[in-house]
């Protein structure tokens, strides 16, 4: 059975364990280094706030074993803030997250709460007609080396990508009832 | 406001889960709470505690003040009208505010309505001392629910005696057979078909925070112990000693409320608490308001 560790310092941790669990996955939650020392095929970083999340990161000491990890090739899926703390640079300035995609990230990116959407579109090997559920969500301004891929977009706008076993999406396959992104996760391990 | 909208706010509020939410005055408190790892901010005039000691109507705050602390941060900003006060809430609707907190904290406009919160897009957290009343919220449109506590005290005991009453009326509406939901209804004055969502899933629709009176890391730990989806931290972090290491504290206890021995460093050293006040000792009670 595949082992999923789920970050969950903040944010929907829950609803990605759900999800993971109804396709078979066994996951466990980490909230602390000896949490994070527990076999693992798989991480997952759930959308929350980066900020929240990030700090929490650090004050734990999580960040840098996790970064190693995920550069080590620890496969890895971020939804929304987990994009953001996967991204390595904003707006074109580094960031000191996990900064292990090569991405450029856009925060808030659609605006304020008024402004989140739901949609449905097409992700490059996954399907189509995928649920895509944007919260505060943000966007990808452009990617940074030849090993990412553009997965789905949004008007024009980046919204899903992978860079070998990292994949990150800006909208949030884990509310709704779709499970194809989660399974084309698992497919990588 | 769309079956859409209301799943959008509804799912907002699922993105807070497992954080902070702090109340701030001003735009340097904003930045001490988001560097701390507050998942959003309340933005007010005053907090509760000097609501209480200044008397008098304590209303919406001002627009331009929101809009500081709007500008000071990128986490999500909410704001407090009042109870029934549909026009302060389009005003802040207006300014695109994150989330509306309808109030007991502020004084109440009317005695006896809520606002309709289903006709606006943007999306309310309401307070509630128990299921009937959170279930009243949701049926009038909010998509966040907080225990109501007895905000400004600076004593967790009310929160806690509403999360349990909140939790064990849970539990109980979970054992009914289906034929005895209608009776529950009534007897909760709710809406009948949340009470069967109630029944059938064992959880509130929306999520559910602890508010009112939260003061140290324990306390935090507290009300995530009794179920609390996070928490709302008033008056308890800007009227302590040492708001910014207090304030990274409660964050980090809420993270990890069930590891005693990090709940052991949090609470070491963190400078004075708020100086609370009984219940007991004050004339207001803010959680009767608006039932």
């Amino acid at each position: 059975m595949k082992r999923i560790a789920i970050l969950a310092l903040q944010g929907a941790f829950a609803e990605h364990a759900a999800m993971l669990n109804r396709l078979g996955a066994e996951t466990h939650y980490v909230r602390s280094l000896s949490d994070w020392l527990m076999p693992k095929d798989a991480l997952v970083i759930p959308g929350g706030e980066s900020t929240s999340q990030l700090t929490l990161l650090r004050a734990l000491d999580l960040l840098q074993p996790v970064r190693t990890a995920i550069l080590d090739g620890l496969p890895v899926f971020g939804t929304c803030a987990g994009l953001i703390l996967l991204a390595r640079d904003e707006d074109g300035t580094p960031r000191d997250g996990l900064a292990t995609l090569d991405v450029d990230v856009h925060r808030n990116a659609y605006g304020r709460q008024i402004a989140s959407f739901h949609t449905i579109g097409a992700v490059d090997g996954v399907g189509q007609d995928v649920p895509m559920t944007f919260i505060r969500a943000p966007y990808v301004n452009a990617v940074r080396s030849a090993d990412v891929h553009v997965l789905a977009t949004h008007e024009g706008r980046i919204t899903a990508v992978r860079q070998n076993r990292q994949l990150a999406t800006a909208f949030h396959p884990e509310l709704t009832d779709d499970t194809r992104i989660h399974e084309y996760f698992l497919s990588f391990l | 406001m769309t079956e859409n909208r209301v799943d959008l706010n509804r799912q907002l509020a699922q993105m807070l889960k497992g954080g902070v939410i702090m109340d701030v005055t001003s735009p340097e408190q904003a930045r001490i709470a988001e560097d701390a790892g507050a998942c959003a901010v309340m933005a007010l005039e005053r907090i509760p505690a000097d609501i209480r000691a200044a008397g008098g109507v304590a209303r919406m705050s001002d627009p331009a003040m929101i809009r500081g602390i709007q500008e000071a941060v990128s986490i999500p900003v909410m704001a407090k009208c009042r109870i029934g006060h549909t026009a302060e809430a389009a005003i802040l609707e207006a300014i695109d505010i994150d989330y509306i907190d309808e109030s007991e904290v502020l004084t109440p406009a009317d005695n006896v309505h809520h606002i309709d919160k289903a006709s606006f897009a943007v999306p309310f957290v309401c307070g509630a001392r128990n299921l009937g009343e959170a279930l009243r919220r949701i049926g009038e449109g909010a998509t966040m629910i907080r225990t109501k506590g007895e905000a400004g005290t600076g004593d967790v005991a009310q929160a806690v005696s509403h999360m349990r009453q909140m939790m064990s009326d849970i539990r109980r509406v979970a054992s009914l057979s289906p034929d005895e939901v209608y009776d529950a209804a009534k007897n909760l004055q709710a809406p009948l078909e949340l009470v069967h969502y109630v029944r059938t899933h064992g959880r509130l629709p929306v999520v559910n925070f602890a508010a009112g009176g939260v003061a140290t890391p324990a306390d935090a730990a507290l009300m995530m112990m009794l179920g609390a989806d996070g928490v709302f931290v008033g008056s308890g972090i800007f009227k302590s000693g040492n708001p910014a290491k207090r304030a990274r504290a409660i964050v980090q206890a809420v993270a990890n409320f069930s590891d005693a021995k990090m709940l052991a460093d949090l609470s070491t050293d963190l400078g004075e608490a708020m100086v609370g006040i009984n219940p007991q000792e004050i004339a207001l009670l803010m959680a009767e308001r608006g039932v």
